[in-house]
């Protein structure tokens, strides 16, 4: 990808298809490959545990990778990705249930009702930016989560929704292990989607978009449209994200989609990186894995007397919450270009050790 | 149609909405002065309602010594605030400002119900009568209360601005950072004091609607309310922000009494604000007062 990269000496592009390859070396895309190969080797090796926790990373990560294409690449603030997630997971049960369509089709089919639905809420991107419109995805959040506890067609009302399980050509996916391949394949494609988008004519209008929007009109981009654009493929991302996950729990309920979710896709986001599709995946990682490590951490503490008492043991989900938000603080203050940029430095350490200057 | 209702509903939207006026205008403050917008407001009043808390019942001190300290931490806490979190964010793009303040509302969410527990509490009783009677409506004491501190907040602040020297300061500063500096004035005490005050009213606010509902997490909602609030006032009037407050105020209570009387649908007066801020977005988005943004290349 763009940016700072470490190709080794004399390897110089010269023509703009090696310049927007998608890795950089055959050194890197072998070990993307390997490393997504290490990774569908996981149910094999490890327990259901991180089989769990590894689902849990996909589906958030793509929904993440939409809020990065809308915040990152184009520069629109939403406050409401947990909403448009939540509509992907009740879209596909409800597309599921009603008409019958597999599941593995109406994954997407809810992807592009969620798509429909964010460039409504897209709207005043065509007008508004910056804060305005961080406000109006505010309120976007607030209307959809009030549409779910209200339109009981649609959602179930406050019952929820049942999900039926993915159906592969006959074969019913109902466990975790074979619903991890499942995910699997949708994080590759999503993300392969993700950043091919990018080296296309529309991905670069995007860029162009958020680096300063009066020139790129003055070059030829239409705001509107590629503002709308962009909501409606964040959408698309978020609604492919939520039906992941409201298949794979099997029951969808209009509490789980709250401002805090929406809150903890942009922590991703900053976290991993804003403007980095490999970012998101590590904030994704980030995120989904502290609570899991604070959680870990307090039992290993509970050999001293202090981290036994009440305070500790009950208030342990506010200090999760805490730690949500002391995580996003801390990183825009010491390290606001997130995790991505941090892994870059790292490796041009080791590239370049001993001799780093 | 039922009168009496109707009108009991929209003094009740007249008060709360001189609440959220309140709120908003010391949301407008941090806004005009430092250009960031707090998405930490509603926690202000929610740390200033139980730090009182904290001080009257815990500590049993009388209520006018605890509330006195209640400013004075309050005063202390935006002005920390300001120094450790908000200061490294100048400069930074918008995003990341907006990002900071939603971290600390987060943080400071899940830490006062660790601290204070999830459950309503209530103040010891401040007045002897519960109710008075006002034109021939019953008005609950602390109501009107609220309405005359509402009041004299913003006296207070009208005077502060138009007067005092540090307010002039800070309009200074507002109105251009390098000139105000050029002139003296320190753009560092002016943010800190802005943070200052503004956490300050925010506690104050936070303590009356605190007495008459009880102190809870659902404090924070007022923080959410107060955009509809400003974005209809326009984000950088303190005199929209007023308005703006009372017309949202009005509108819940409006909007109560329709679907209580005629649409059952339940619920409609927490969602409404939401709805009228997306038209004013898409109509007019710099709002009523607000000063329209003119971008040079």
């Amino acid at each position: 990808m763009a940016g700072f990269s470490l190709r080794p000496c004399g390897d110089f592009r010269t023509t703009y298809r090696q310049d927007t390859r998608i890795f950089d070396t055959t050194y890197i895309r072998n070990a993307a490959m390997l490393g997504i190969f290490a990774v569908a080797m996981i149910p094999f090796v490890l327990d259901g545990y991180y089989v769990n926790l590894f689902i849990q990373i996909s589906y958030f990560a793509i929904a993440a990778l939409g809020l990065n294409i809308l915040v990152g690449f184009t520069g629109q603030i939403s406050l409401g990705h947990a909403a448009f997630f939540g509509f992907g997971a009740f879209a596909s049960a409800w597309i599921n249930n009603t008409t019958g369509i597999p599941v593995l089709l109406s994954i997407p089919l809810a992807g592009l009702m969620t798509a429909a639905v964010g460039m409504l809420f897209g709207l005043p991107a065509a007008r508004i930016k910056g804060l305005y419109l961080a406000i109006a995805t505010l309120a976007a959040q607030f209307i959809l989560e009030d549409f779910f506890a209200r339109a009981n067609w649609f959602t179930g009302g406050s019952n929820g929704a049942a999900a039926n399980p993915v159906n592969v050509f006959g074969y019913e996916v109902y466990d975790d292990f074979s619903f991890f391949y499942v995910c699997l394949f949708f994080l590759v494609v999503m993300y392969l989607l993700g950043t091919n988008l990018m080296r296309t004519r529309d991905g670069r209008a995007f860029v162009a978009v958020r680096d300063h929007y009066l020139s790129a009109e003055i070059m030829g981009i239409n705001l509107t449209k590629y503002r709308l654009m962009s909501f409606a493929i964040s959408s698309f991302y978020a609604g492919i994200g939520g039906a992941l996950y409201g298949h794979y729990l099997g029951f969808v309920s209009a509490e789980g989609f709250t401002i805090l979710l929406s809150i903890q896709f942009l922590g991703m986001i900053i976290i991993g990186g804003l403007g980095s599709v490999k970012g998101t995946l590590m904030g994704t990682v980030f995120m989904v894995l502290l609570p899991e490590v604070m959680e870990s951490g307090v039992s290993a503490l509970s050999i001293f007397e202090w981290a036994n008492s009440t305070a500790v043991t009950d208030g342990l989900a506010y200090i999760k919450e805490m730690a949500i938000g002391l995580a996003i603080i801390l990183f825009l203050i010491f390290e606001p270009d997130g995790l991505a940029h941090r892994w870059q430095q790292i490796r041009a350490y080791w590239k370049l050790y001993p001799f780093s200057y | 149609m039922n009168f009496e209702l109707l009108f009991q509903l929209l003094l009740n939207g007249l008060i709360v909405g001189t609440l959220y006026g309140v709120v908003a205008m010391c949301f407008v403050l941090i806004y005009k002065s430092t250009q960031i917008v707090n998405f930490a407001q509603g926690e202000f009043l929610l740390i200033g309602a139980w730090v009182c808390y904290a001080f009257l019942v815990e500590m049993s001190m009388p209520f006018w010594l605890g509330f006195l300290f209640t400013l004075l931490f309050m005063m202390a806490f935006g002005i920390v605030l300001q120094m450790v979190v908000l200061r490294p964010m100048i400069g930074e793009p918008i995003i990341s400002v907006i990002m900071v303040t939603i971290g600390l509302s987060i943080f400071f969410q899940a830490a006062t119900k660790w601290i204070f527990g999830a459950t309503t509490a209530t103040y010891p009783q401040v007045f002897e009568t519960r109710s008075l009677n006002v034109l021939g409506m019953q008005i609950e004491t602390a109501y009107i209360m609220s309405f005359v501190i509402s009041l004299f907040i913003m006296a207070g602040f009208y005077w502060f601005f138009k007067y005092s020297k540090l307010g002039l300061a800070m309009r200074a500063t507002a109105f251009d950072q390098q000139v105000a500096q050029s002139l003296g004035i320190s753009v560092k005490t002016v943010f800190a004091m802005s943070w200052a005050i503004s956490a300050l009213v925010s506690g104050v606010a936070g303590i009356v609607i605190g007495m008459v509902n009880g102190v809870s997490s659902a404090l924070s909602v007022i923080g959410i309310k107060v955009f509809p609030a400003v974005i209809l006032g326009g984000l950088d009037s303190i005199v929209g922000a007023i308005v703006g407050g009372v017309i949202i105020g009005l509108l819940e209570n409006t909007a109560e009494f329709v679907d209580g009387q005629y649409l059952h649908w339940g619920n409609l007066f927490s969602i409404a604000p939401f709805y009228v801020l997306i038209i004013i977005l898409c109509i007019k988005p710099y709002g009523l007062f607000g000063t329209k943004d003119i971008e040079r290349i």
